[in-house]
């Protein structure tokens, strides 16, 4: 990564941690939390405008659980000679079910996401994979996942 | 695992709506309700239904780590008993700089780990001081652990409904 990491004020950094804790329902959600922090909601949209479009946020707004919804999420890796990892990379991106897909420097060189709208999906998706890449791919379902909270310096 | 949520077709439009974002507006329920012409009663019971059964984790923000300078992303993968791993695991995700932790099955002999910490650190350093924390807090419970940098993000997309 050759970009320079931001600069985030004491400001940004109460703004994200105030919201790791969840956007309320009510009519003016942007309002309440603004009053938490001694801010207007115009200076909290600015601010979440700003950080939104320079990227120091991937995203705000409601993180859709997709299993919930009767979907599938599955963690899954390759093993991938080197001399073939391009050609399988672009074999595996070209799969709408891949969300993610990571290098991580182990023998399991390729990580990846599926992700479908229904549980048969995510057998399917791997099917394909397999047989596209001549590679076992291995399947990493969460069996549980224990609650975080990531929290900034101030 | 709760079971899934039965999703109507009203429930879809407002997910479609906002999978890439809620409008940055002072009232975004309303501009949503005005939008899918909905009451904004509705819109507001609705995404309170859909936090309550967990279709929606929150409504939030999520984080660019690279963008905050978080550039060594660390998953760190440990082999813990399975009778403890949900204590363990409860345990780890509550370490202010674990981001994701998650039991998984193990695929023996070549992969012997059945929890998984993903740690973001400033550098590779960093990362391996923190894992250092985890294996401090699991002792005697971890029988090995690796650390798997990620070198390159080859795709980053979401998922996407159609609409």
């Amino acid at each position: 990564m050759s970009d320079l990491p931001v600069e985030l004020d004491a400001t940004d950094r109460a703004l994200i941690n105030a919201l790791q804790g969840g956007l309320p329902i009510c009519a003016e959600p942007y309002g309440a939390v603004a009053a938490t922090l001694g801010l207007s909601d115009a200076e909290v949209l600015a601010r979440l405008a700003r950080l939104l479009e320079q990227k120091t946020l991937t995203r705000f707004g409601p993180m859709y659980q997709v299993e919930r919804m009767g979907g599938a999420f599955v963690l899954a890796a390759l093993a991938v000679p080197e001399a073939r990892f391009e050609e399988v990379a672009a074999a595996v991106n070209a799969l709408p079910e891949v969300a993610h897909n990571y290098r991580r420097e182990h023998w399991l060189n390729m990580w990846f996401v599926l992700a479908t709208e229904a549980p048969e999906g995510i057998s399917a998706a791997i099917g394909k994979i397999e047989v596209v890449t001549g590679l076992k791919v291995l399947a990493f379902p969460k069996i549980k996942e224990y609650f975080v909270a990531m929290r900034l310096a101030a | 695992m709760k079971s899934t949520q039965a999703l109507d077709p009203d429930d879809r439009r407002l997910i479609v709506a906002t999978q890439g974002g809620l409008p940055l507006v002072p009232r975004p329920y309303h501009a949503l309700a005005e939008a899918l012409r909905l009451p904004v009663a509705e819109v507001m019971a609705r995404f309170a239904r859909l936090l309550e059964t967990g279709v929606i984790r929150r409504i939030g923000a999520v984080p660019n780590h690279y963008a905050l300078g978080y550039t060594a992303n660390g998953m760190s993968v440990w082999d813990v008993p399975d009778e403890q791993v949900d204590e363990l695991g409860e345990e780890v995700g509550r370490l202010p700089f674990v981001t994701h932790c998650y039991h998984r099955p193990r695929h023996p002999p070549a992969w012997p780990y059945n929890l998984f910490a993903m740690v973001h650190g400033k550098s590779r350093a960093e990362v391996e001081a923190l894992v250092a924390q985890i294996a401090g807090l699991l002792g005697a419970a971890s029988r090995s652990h690796e650390i798997l940098y990620s070198s390159r993000i080859l795709k980053k997309t979401g998922l996407r409904l159609g609409g």
